[in-house]
């Protein structure tokens, strides 16, 4: 029971080519960890069998929709889930396919690390400098290249370098802290969770090893103090008349009852009383901890204000610069109007001016093409209609990102991570 | 500690977490579910939670109450009561309902039935797993609820694996699978027009293990089908079902005693019973970690066909 207490969580993405391997990968990773079960494996092989594959596909285990399965392709994001001893694992298993450019980034922005997988047969080719961008662009602080094939390449440590060496040329470019990489055969289970006896060459873990021992803690804001309010909590009974409480969710830094501080955008100053939770009242709260506080003063606090540390405030802001990547079939709309959804604040904005759009295999800014349509990346100027309490999106993932909201049809139109 | 503390764990690890401000799993989903049920209620106007007595809703009951504390839910309880549950579970379900001052909404399909609005299945594999639909549907209307929480989890089944934990419904109630709004970060979208509705999942991240860990964790109390009893069942297709009034053994099938739990509870005439010893809640931990076969595995609603589940969601199911 302890050791399930202990046990952290890691979140994941995943992405390659079409025939890169990444199913086969996924469904090792699970296999091997027991979170594939008879019975799903069983209706695997019998719809292998009737479609006629001639193996068993075990993309059909993430491939769960009619459409997905009847084309044989991946649609959407899947949600895939295991745990070893270490660590429980959810990995959001996204399509590699050119147009999906937006399930990749929304499998990202909640993933810790990424795996990105090369055929070891074609080397870094458009779509690895894609993936790779990607990842950098939704601050994925870990990267795990793994070179897949190694079987159909004799496991030859120089074409292992070789790759390496292209993709740390390419990644030069990115911001990415750590990248490591990784010779695997999928298939054959070459360094996937064991290390493997064919590339004895090969010193730095298997696939399941960096997984369960990549260092996340510090991928957290834990420095600045940053309490959108969700909710304000008023029991209104004789035991808690008085209560007024703060519900939200710790987005950065760490709040302990006596701290000054400031409730935004108002400005009014008080002092955390106390941090509340359903067993009591706690010491300290971090993210990604969702509590309720109250303070000394009573000041008119609603949904969507944030309360910070005095002395470190986030931009109290009308004008963001975001970077973004397009969702939506209808092209954006320069000068139009949007919802944006900021923290727990949402209001209206204005797109000022696109000023460029970025080629995501080659990273060029083309200033001379600022045509924004679906699975494009451009920079963006936007006018919001009332202050936002922003951070970069480098600095902070929760108070630094954006969507874009269509007021007619209220479909998610685009993404944003605040410069 | 050893398996043994488990029961008994409850307050003492319910403040446990790791120094260097890091959460356990359990933590981290619990903190992810709290803050999707504050969306809720602040995004929402009428929201219900879709409360079955079964452990996952057990579960987000006890989250919600982590939500709100000390506040009341500030949403009802609705259970859509096929008639055909164990009587065990709605005991369990009135009184989880009164411990916490909570309002509890049943609507009955045999109303339904009644009505005119749905029509019962036929033959021995008879279910009104299906006619749940309708009367959901028909209670959101009534209530005009805009928001209907569920305790699906993504582990579950290849088509909830693919699902928003914001889910977006037509004003037919339908789920357009291939139409889905992308969901990034912790930014959630509940816009909507005039007549649509959300499900909104706040377990889509925990699996079934999660979800007995949580339940030790927090010493929760489920509905005793879940531990191992007697119980008189006979094999159908692959299954075992448990004999009742509203399912008996046809020629050919033998009823037994055995001694047998549930993993899942849901319509008596369609959720399968486990040989099993398991005891208390660390044995089914035990079990849980050793199974070689899904929860609902023992489920024939899903074994209808490949897509029951994405078929049955399209036209409005949980």
């Amino acid at each position: 029971m302890s050791e399930y207490l202990d046990m952290d969580l890691l979140r994941f993405t995943t992405a390659g080519s079409v025939d890169d391997g990444k199913s086969t990968l996924i469904g090792r990773l699970l296999f091997d960890s027991k979170a594939i079960f008879e019975d799903q494996l069983e209706a695997v092989e019998r719809s292998s069998q009737q479609r006629g594959d001639g193996y068993v596909n075990l993309a059909l285990l993430t491939d769960g929709l009619r459409a997905e399965r009847e084309q044989g392709i991946t649609i959407d994001v899947a949600y895939r889930y295991f745990a070893t001893p270490k660590r429980k694992f959810i990995i959001a298993d996204t399509p590699g396919h050119t147009q999906y450019t937006r399930n990749m980034v929304t499998g990202a922005s909640t993933a810790n690390l990424a795996i990105i997988l090369v055929d070891a047969r074609n080397g870094v080719v458009e779509q690895t400098c894609r993936h790779a961008f990607i990842a950098s662009l939704l601050r994925i602080q870990h990267l795990v290249v793994c070179i897949n094939k190694m079987d159909l390449v004799d496991y030859k440590q120089e074409v292992f370098e070789k790759i390496v060496a292209d993709f740390k040329d390419f990644a030069s470019r990115l911001e990415v802290p750590d990248i490591r990489f990784i010779p695997i055969s999928a298939l054959h289970g070459d360094n996937v969770v064991d290390t493997s006896v064919n590339m004895p060459w090969f010193k730095g873990g298997s696939v399941l090893y960096n997984l369960e021992t990549v260092y996340i803690a510090n991928d957290y804001n834990h420095i600045d103090a940053r309490f959108p309010v969700q909710w304000v909590i008023r029991p209104q009974t004789d035991e808690h008349h008085d209560f007024r409480g703060f519900a939200g969710r710790i987005s950065g830094g760490v709040f302990k009852p006596g701290d000054e501080v400031v409730v935004l955008p108002s400005g009014f100053n008080s002092r955390i009383k106390a941090i509340h939770t359903f067993e009591g009242e706690v010491e300290e709260a971090f993210s990604p901890m969702s509590v309720a506080m109250t303070l000394e003063d009573q000041i008119d606090i609603s949904r969507g204000d944030m309360i910070v540390k005095a002395n470190n405030p986030p931009r109290v802001t009308q004008d963001l610069e975001i970077m973004t990547c397009w969702f939506s079939e209808k092209p954006l709309n320069p000068g139009g109007k949007y919802i944006v959804r900021h923290t727990t604040r949402e209001c209206k904005c204005v797109v000022k001016e696109v000023r460029y759009k970025v080629d995501i295999n080659t990273l060029h800014k083309k200033e001379d093409d600022r045509q924004i349509g679906m699975n494009d990346v451009g920079r963006l100027v936007l006018r919001v209609s009332q202050p936002l309490l922003a951070d970069s999106y480098r600095r902070n993932r929760q108070t630094g990102s954006v969507i874009l909201v269509d007021e007619f049809t209220n479909a998610t139109v685009a993404a944003g991570m605040i410069i | 500690m050893g398996p043994a503390g488990l029961g008994t764990g409850g307050p003492l690890l319910a403040n446990h977490h790791m120094s260097n401000y890091q959460l356990s799993h359990l933590k981290q989903l619990e903190a992810e579910s709290v803050y999707i049920l504050r969306e809720v209620a602040a995004q929402f106007e009428r929201p219900a939670l879709l409360f079955s007595g079964g452990k996952d809703s057990i579960v987000m009951v006890r989250l919600a109450q982590k939500a709100f504390h000390p506040a009341k839910l500030p949403f009802p309880l609705l259970h859509v009561d096929t008639g055909h549950n164990f009587p065990e579970t709605i005991e369990f379900r009135d009184r989880l309902a009164e411990s916490i001052g909570a309002r509890l909404v049943v609507r009955m399909v045999q109303d339904s039935i009644d009505k005119g609005r749905a029509v019962e299945e036929k033959g021995p594999n008879a279910s009104r797993n299906m006619l749940q639909t309708v009367t959901l549907l028909d209670a959101i209307e009534e209530f005009q609820l805009d928001a209907a929480l569920g305790g699906a989890r993504r582990d579950e089944e290849k088509a909830r694996a693919k699902e928003r934990i914001f889910s977006h419904r037509d004003e037919f109630g339908q789920w357009d699978p291939k139409n889905q709004r992308p969901e990034l970060w912790n930014l959630f979208n509940g816009r909507k027009g005039y007549g649509e509705h959300f499900r909104v999942f706040p377990l889509s991240n925990w699996t079934e293990m999660d979800v007995w860990q949580y339940i030790a964790l927090e010493n929760l109390d489920i509905p005793n089908i879940y531990f191992s009893h007697d119980r008189e069942v006979f094999q159908r297709n692959g299954a075992w079902l448990a004999t009742s009034d509203f399912l008996q053994p046809q020629p050919g099938e033998t009823p037994e005693n055995l001694r047998v739990r549930f993993r899942t509870v849901g319509d008596m005439t369609c959720t399968g019973a486990v040989l099993s010893e398991a005891a208390d809640l660390s044995d089914i931990i035990r079990e849980v970690a050793a199974a070689r076969q899904t929860e609902r595995g023992t489920r024939a609603d899903d074994k209808r066909s490949e897509t029951a589940m994405e078929d049955r969601k399209k036209q409005g199911y949980f």
